[in-house]
């Protein structure tokens, strides 16, 4: 069932698969990101407790939402690594824990800012806050352990297993509302059945999540290529494509230069 | 559109500081780490091209020892 995945274990097929994927995921991201935000913050109605103040949902939502769904993307590429021992896995796991770690930080940030005006306080230790902050360090421990070893594969299992126990605060995060008594409000979009907020609001939040996830997609396209890059570095093919890559930059400098001659 | 004019636009119903620092900061953290990422490309396909010429520096050099002795 899954044999059509393993010709990608082998890091040439995945750098080109990065290379086809990469335009369309940049593209989906400026489109869907620029028409959630222009929606969201223009068209979209005004929240009838919040006035306008509400519209950071437009960025806090999808981050915390992504910021979680990378990182169960993170732990299912961790555990792909230690059952097959791929290396591609392990280095699509530290492509993805930057971006990761940036989208933690966005939710948190956003989340302060939307926390001063509505509740009076930028930060409070409730357990929807604590377990988000907790996710960052998370993000942060695997970036800094894989960092540690001078052996990438043993870094790559080292940081794997911290990012697959790490999984455990992912439904923490998710039932911290439900479980604990907290200033932070119920889930509003994933109660499919009966989803309390408006269509008219709803549509430039689904479009925003949407161009957030194609984000990430395309920083993390770039940061595997990196990561094939770094750690094939003597393989014949990844120096061709250096060189070539190389020779274009100086033929294009060449030809500005030569332009700017005339 | 939900508001009267652009500075109404900006003034985001009082609300301006808040949403326009969560959306001015979210994506100032989204165009860092896009970029740094493309600028660390480019800095390893040249280390890769630096590297490799190295090697044949090394190689030729030792030929002409070789050549020499």
């Amino acid at each position: 069932m899954w044999k059509w995945l393993h010709p990608y274990a082998k890091t040439e097929r995945a750098y080109q698969l990065c290379l086809t994927l990469q335009p369309w995921f940049w593209v989906g991201a400026l489109v869907c990101l620029s028409i959630g935000t222009v929606w969201g913050l223009a068209f979209a109605p005004q929240d009838y407790q919040q006035g306008d103040s509400f519209r950071i949902i437009y960025i806090h939502v999808p981050s915390a939402i992504l910021s979680m769904g990378t990182y169960v993307a993170m732990a299912i590429a961790a555990l792909v690594g230690m059952v097959w021992q791929w290396r591609t896995a392990y280095m699509s796991m530290i492509a993805m824990a930057p971006i990761g770690a940036v989208m933690t930080f966005i939710a948190l940030f956003t989340g302060a800012a939307w926390g001063k005006p509505m509740w009076g306080a930028w930060w409070v230790w409730d357990a929807r806050l604590t377990s988000e902050l907790i996710l960052l360090f998370l993000y942060m421990g695997v970036i800094a352990l894989y960092g540690a070893f001078e052996d990438k594969q043993q870094a790559g299992k080292a940081a794997g297993v911290m990012a697959l126990v790490g999984v455990v605060n992912i439904p923490i995060i998710h039932y911290s509302v439900e479980w604990w008594n907290t200033l932070h409000q119920g889930a509003t979009i994933s109660k499919f059945d009966n989803p309390s907020i408006a269509p008219e609001m709803l549509w430039p939040l689904l479009i925003s999540l949407l161009g957030f996830a194609f984000f990430i997609g395309a920083v993390t396209t770039v940061r595997l290529r990196n990561e094939i890059v770094l750690r094939e570095m003597h393989r014949p093919w990844v120096q061709a494509l250096a060189m070539k890559a190389m020779s274009k930059q100086q033929s294009d400098a060449a030809s500005t230069f030569v332009k700017e001659g005339n | 559109m939900q508001f009267e004019s652009f500075a109404d636009f900006l003034a985001m119903g009082g609300y301006a500081f808040y949403v326009w620092l969560s959306f001015g900061v979210t994506f100032v953290a989204m165009a860092i780490i896009a970029v740094q990422s493309f600028i660390k490309h480019r800095g390893l396909l040249k280390q890769v091209v630096v590297e490799k010429e190295r090697k044949a520096r090394i190689k030729k050099a030792r030929q002409q020892q070789q050549d020499n002795a």
